[in-house]
């Protein structure tokens, strides 16, 4: 069973939601992001999402261009990406999923990718901007190494694509739950509960709910109805006002605790 | 054999596609269906006939630039121009294919970006003709550059956006129309100003601009009796240059050649050449040649030509790259600058810098060819909107 797997598994059996943190790797150093996901598994993380740089985060908002500015200007590539997830990995066996654009993995090779990111202990891969119909010059290179290649869905998916998309879901599903931009809007719970539900009927794989998820209180209202929480642009504000401060650790711990307890129910 | 290209997925050859997320897959599939519907409906073709006729002015001459020609003492050189379309460019050509296919969707609101704000121009006016809501992304650096242009749309209607990100150019008013499109996707049609982006883009721009081929052919037919032995166009996303150039492409006997912009030169870094000195990726939407470092980071742009000014090309340019059915050049922003005197002082033609690009490479080799061979560029866009940038690079104050 993969580590993604068990995780899921083990939730299930506690019968409660992911808490899926997103920073982007780099930000403000690869030092600091090894550190901070030590404290976001402290925290109460159940999976990491780590973002790697692109010049032209077409999908994301103000919050997370910034992000990957700063983590450009700070010298990051996939390759120290991934030299950080092995580093990580000395101390947690926390799920890693590396999130971000096509063209930096392309011109990496992607048979390469796979092989060197499955070696370092990353567990799965989301590529903002590569659908299904684009994703078998990679897919196939993934599945060798044992690496998930996620799915992202989206509100304006129709439902006959949808179902397809979930049938061939691997490790977890991504809703986004707003037409949108990362960090911008706050999600409308009420709006996506019943899409969300049919998802999961839907899909053989959990269900995660991203985008608009800001505060304790919208962690726990979606942990009611998906299978996990992703929190990015909310997190990645807390990084870029604390930077290399002594406070960031503990602020980010802090955090990531106070979306645990929401998502557990034990935060009111 | 005869070239058909894309594929049913958009792919021209290895290059083109759909690289976009998710949220916008599925209007890029409605998009697809409504332009096939389209295209195969006589009354949408007879629309867009009647706008280009009546209202843009087409056809657009097949000049014989005599004192060029007699200048340079070799081939014969005739200009398509597309400079006389009303706003002043080629662009118009598509939007007015793009926005009748908005209203036959029944969307009330259109987006564009822009460089040179030529495109955001043809944008703004034929939503301004059909009273559409219009809003048009342009990075800050283009908005000083072309101040005219900015208060050109203002004035049609639409709203101007100045985009800070990044290199605060075309690529980044992309990245900016493209979040914009994202959030707005149900209700608003993105109107892409060349031949790039995800499928069917890259198709759609080049059948909307395949008219400048068409025309280009039959009236070379009518003035020489036979083809060119040369099609030459600037390339910066290649829209100008892929509606030349379809309709000679399964003509071997006519050679295609695009002209990059060198900037400074090759060897500066500082150039718009994507396929002379850039590497293949994934951008806007489709795997294509693009300037950028060894980490896959998009690199910046430079050209004195605020339209050649994108790190990327469209796709299937690369594929005719590739495919070695077109050949690719480059010219210098000072070789530029020197062709757009010389047509100025030759012919009383003022071209735009884009433009100059092309004619630049002409006067380097139509003096090797011979006086019975015939080169018909295309004379994309006139250069008012270019008058300061020249003053300035003449030293010239007002």
């Amino acid at each position: 069973m993969s580590r993604l797997q068990a995780t899921f598994a083990h939730l299930r059996q506690r019968g409660r939601a992911a808490l899926i943190p997103f920073i982007t790797a780099g930000d403000p150093d690869l030092a600091t992001t090894e550190e901070l996901v030590q404290a976001l598994v402290q925290g109460g993380a159940d999976v990491i999402e780590l973002g790697f740089p692109f010049s032209d985060p077409m999908a994301d908002g103000p919050t997370i261009q910034a992000a990957s500015e700063r983590s450009l200007a700070a010298g990051t590539t996939l390759d120290g990406v991934l030299q950080t997830v092995l580093r990580i990995r000395r101390h947690t066996n926390v799920p890693i999923v590396l999130m971000g654009y096509y063209n930096p993995v392309f011109h990496f090779g992607p048979e390469r990718f796979a092989r060197e990111a499955a070696a370092v202990g990353v567990d799965g891969l989301l590529l903002v901007d590569l659908p299904p119909e684009e994703a078998g010059e990679i897919r196939g290179f993934l599945q060798v190494a044992g690496l998930c290649l996620i799915t992202l869905l989206a509100p304006t998916t129709p439902p006959a694509r949808r179902r397809a998309l979930a049938a061939q879901a691997e490790g977890f599903l991504y809703y986004v739950s707003m037409t949108g931009v990362t960090g911008v809007q706050q999600v409308d719970t009420a709006a996506i509960r019943d899409e969300v539900m049919a998802l999961r009927r839907e899909s053989a794989v959990p269900v995660a709910v991203g985008f608009g998820i800001s505060s304790p209180a919208d962690a726990a209202a979606v942990a009611e109805f998906a299978d996990a929480v992703v929190v990015g642009s909310a997190l990645v504000k807390i990084v870029a006002t604390f930077g290399a401060s002594a406070q960031l650790l503990p602020e980010v711990r802090a955090f990531a605790d106070s979306l645990a307890q929401g998502i557990r129910g034990g935060g009111g | 054999m005869m070239y058909s290209y894309p594929d049913h997925q958009g792919h021209f050859g290895q290059f083109g596609g759909r690289y976009v997320a998710e949220t916008l897959m599925p209007a890029l599939l409605e998009l697809e269906a409504a332009y096939r519907e389209a295209q195969a409906d006589p009354a949408f073709q007879g629309a867009i006939d009647y706008y280009l006729q009546h209202y843009v002015g087409r056809p657009s001459p097949l000049y014989f630039a005599q004192r060029l020609t007699e200048h340079l003492g070799g081939a014969k050189i005739y200009l398509k121009r597309e400079d006389l379309n009303h706003t002043g460019a080629h662009k118009v050509n598509n939007t007015v294919g793009q926005i009748l296919l908005a209203r036959r969707m029944g969307k009330k609101k259109v987006i564009a970006e822009t460089g040179a704000g030529q495109h955001g121009v043809a944008t703004a006016t034929v939503a301004a003709l059909f009273g559409l809501e219009c809003q048009v992304f342009m990075g800050t650096e283009d908005i000083r550059r072309q101040a005219i242009n900015v208060f050109r749309m203002k004035l049609l209607g639409a709203t101007v956006h100045g985009v800070t990100s990044g290199t605060a150019t075309l690529k980044d008013a992309m990245n900016e129309a493209l979040r914009h499109w994202v959030t707005h996707v149900r209700d608003t049609f993105y109107v892409i100003g060349t031949v790039a982006g995800p499928h069917p883009y890259p198709e759609m721009v080049r059948d909307f601009q395949a008219v400048i081929g068409r025309e280009a052919r039959q009236q070379i037919l009518q003035a020489e009796g036979r083809l060119p032995d040369l099609a030459v166009a600037c390339i910066g996303g290649g829209s100008n240059a892929m509606g030349l150039f379809y309709p000679f492409i399964d003509d071997p006997e006519v050679r295609l050649i695009g002209v990059e912009a060198a900037g400074l030169g090759l060897d500066s870094g500082k150039h718009a050449a994507s396929i002379g000195a850039g590497a293949v990726g994934v951008l806007h939407g489709n795997k294509t040649f693009l300037l950028q470092d060894p980490y896959g980071q998009i690199e910046h742009a430079h050209s004195i030509s605020a339209g050649l000014d994108y790190p990327g090309v469209g796709p299937e340019h690369a594929n005719l790259h590739t495919l070695g059915r077109a050949e690719y050049v480059s010219i210098t922003d000072a070789e530029a600058l020197d062709a757009f005197q010389a047509l100025t002082q030759l012919e009383g033609i003022i071209p735009a810098l884009e433009s100059a690009h092309a004619i630049a490479h002409v006067m380097k080799i139509a003096p090797t060819m011979d006086k019975g061979q015939v080169i018909v560029i295309c004379l994309s866009g006139r250069g008012d909107k270019d008058i300061h940038t020249v003053a300035e690079a003449m030293g010239v104050e007002f």
